[in-house]
């Protein structure tokens, strides 16, 4: 911890990335106190209104007020990513560590991986989401079992170089049973690689599953989440470029603040890059 | 030019190391199809699993039941599952995956129909990716830890963290809408036309397919080159006195080529991701449009037809990148 802010320290962007995550969790947790309007409250006689007094943003093609979207928004946003983070690193985790331990399984697992590898991760997510039909739940689902692909697989790469460790060979000549190996001793070297690849799973999940609601194949369009709200704005592109201009905006700088946190925490936590490599 | 030679060549053992190279091959393709016949299984199950009956979306809601029937029968849906797996899997090894249920035509044919665009704009975006991605990152690399550096790293960070589709409603709003210069949507073909001007139509979809990828090119070409320039060889090439650039270009970038090709396979899913997204977008008629398009008309065998081609397509290029490996590190031997 200490050494992720020193590094913090050295790097002022990434701090700014923290900085706007921590007003977006704020912003999703206090979300009724925060929101000025009613997201869904429909007035049609101010639709499509630009940015300015009363709406600082605007509003959209029912006249709803597009900042207190946003600040709902970046409810769903967080709970989807997160449940996707979670999903698939629990899962990742528990599959990995069983496949790359236990050797009669190393084959068929690595098979049931190329497999499900060979598929690109949005033309997976799209043909669950069909299956599934829209909703949050169906998401989470759909676009974390790409991401428990990619999890597993570093899972898996770690398990098999750890186990074959000396000190594994002793605590196993020790008597440790393999449960406690497992746990004890492998899985706390995995920490590190788990964490950061949870990190890019969070901005890059936003963005499937935004790209998932803008073909129409993501959650219903009732829940306000920013990629629902981008695929409105494209409708109104001509008249009223702030429907698209703003969410958007707010994807960005969320994906972007995680995938400047990731970049200190893998650069923090492998020693390779702590000091200048150039000249070594 | 030898420096390109792969040892099997280089060592004048060509028979044996091309053999060897021939059996690797051969052992990789034989491997690949337990994996194939994974795939098929699961694209078939996958698709069946979907809701919503493709002969009432085909007839539309004014079909009584009867009609109804009499065309599933016809195409054969009403047969157990297993058997419609048999039929269509011995089709597919023999080139026919059955007909489109919208088109009428055979899958193959839409397909073949589409791949022009998607082809033409994977090219055209690869082409962007490679010009811009193995500059940039040669350069983020050797001027390592500097302003440069950071600037870029910043720069192509904030390229990844763009959605897609927003950057490319934005630069059509910019580019086509506004100023006129680029058309916003379409791509009337080249084949059928023989008008090679009509590459202008693929120009925007290009660029906004690129950024994301060009972003990991860019941070993939740096981080292999700093791997690299810890290595012994570099200091020695250094320390026989020669030119910073030689080293650079012949001993770190040559070397750190391997890894970029390695990521060749991921680039690939994620070009055929981007264009699913991309191609809606522009309206494109290409292979990620019939996609989306097919998943909401139920068109089963076509979306069956295009997974399994794109399985077979990433399965291929992963190969090829192992082949490639051993041309690009002599010491990677294939026996």
């Amino acid at each position: 911890m200490y050494g992720f802010l020193k590094m913090l320290r050295s790097r002022k962007i990434a701090i700014a990335g923290v900085a706007f995550l921590g007003i977006l969790v704020i912003l999703a947790i206090f979300a009724p106190l925060i929101a000025p309007l009613d997201p869904q409250g429909i007035d049609p006689v101010n639709r499509l209104l630009p940015p300015g007094k009363g709406h600082i943003f605007g509003t959209d093609n029912f006249g709803r007020d597009i900042w207190s979207r946003i600040v709902f928004g970046s409810r769903t946003s967080i709970v989807s990513s997160l449940g996707v983070v979670i999903f698939s690193v629990t899962l990742g985790i528990a599959i990995g560590l069983i496949a790359g331990y236990f050797k009669a399984l190393n084959a068929l697992f690595m098979r049931i991986i190329d497999v499900m590898m060979a598929f690109p991760s949005l033309l997976l997510a799209l043909v669950l989401m069909t299956i599934f039909g829209r909703g949050l739940v169906n998401v989470i689902l759909a676009v974390g079992i790409t991401y428990l692909t990619r999890t597993t697989r570093i899972v898996y790469g770690m398990t098999l170089k750890l186990k074959e460790e000396v000190y594994i060979e002793a605590f196993k000549a020790a008597g440790a049973s393999n449960m406690r190996l497992l746990i004890r001793h492998i899985f706390p070297n995995l920490t590190s690689p788990v964490i950061v690849q949870a990190t890019f799973t969070f901005a890059f999940s936003l963005l499937d599953m935004a790209s998932l609601d803008f073909l129409g194949l993501g959650l219903p369009p009732d829940i306000p989440s920013w990629g629902n709200m981008l695929s409105e704005g494209s409708i109104y592109l001509a008249r009223a470029p702030w429907m698209l201009l703003i969410p958007g905006f707010f994807i960005v700088l969320t994906v972007l603040s995680f995938n400047l946190v990731g970049d200190v925490l893998r650069d923090q936590m492998d020693p390779r890059f702590r000091h200048d490599i150039k000249g070594v | 030019m030898r420096l390109f030679l792969p040892l099997y060549m280089a060592e004048g053992k060509a028979f044996d190391g091309a053999q060897a190279m021939l059996k690797f091959i051969l052992r990789r393709i034989v491997g690949i199809l337990p994996s194939l016949f994974l795939v098929s299984i699961l694209v078939f199950s996958f698709v069946h699993l979907i809701p919503g009956d493709p002969i009432q979306i085909l007839l539309g809601d004014m079909a009584t039941k009867a009609q109804v029937d009499a065309v599933r029968q016809e195409m054969g849906l009403d047969k157990p599952i297993w058997i419609q797996y048999g039929k269509w899997i011995g089709g597919v090894v023999t080139g026919n995956m059955g007909n489109s249920i919208f088109f009428g035509q055979p899958v193959l044919s839409v397909i073949g129909d589409r791949a022009e665009t998607s082809i033409l704009l994977a090219l055209l975006t690869l082409v962007l990716i490679l010009a811009i991605g193995i500059p940039v990152g040669y350069l983020s690399a050797t001027h390592y830890g500097t302003r440069l550096d950071q600037t870029i790293s910043g720069v192509s960070m904030g390229f990844a963290s763009i959605p897609t589709f927003w950057l490319g409603l934005s630069l059509m709003t910019f580019f086509a809408v506004t100023l006129k210069l680029f058309p916003s949507s379409g791509f009337p073909s080249i084949l059928k036309t023989g008008n090679w001007a009509n590459i202008r139509y693929l120009i925007l979809p290009a660029i906004t397919l690129s950024a994301p990828n060009s972003a990991l090119i860019i941070r993939l070409t740096r981080a292999s080159m700093l791997d690299v320039f810890k290595e012994d060889y570099v200091r020695t090439a250094r320390a026989k006195g020669l030119r910073e650039s030689s080293v650079n270009i012949l001993h770190v970038f040559r070397n750190s080529m391997n890894s970029l090709v390695s990521a060749l396979g991921f680039t690939f899913a994620g070009l055929v991701s981007g264009t699913v997204v991309t191609e809606t977008v522009f309206s494109l008629p290409g292979i990620g449009k019939l996609v989306v398009d097919s998943v909401l008309r139920r068109d089963y065998p076509v979306i069956q037809g295009i997974i399994l081609c794109i399985a077979l397509l990433y399965m291929a290029i992963n190969l090829l990148v192992d082949i490639a490996y051993g041309w690009l590190d002599p010491r990677i031997r294939y026996n």
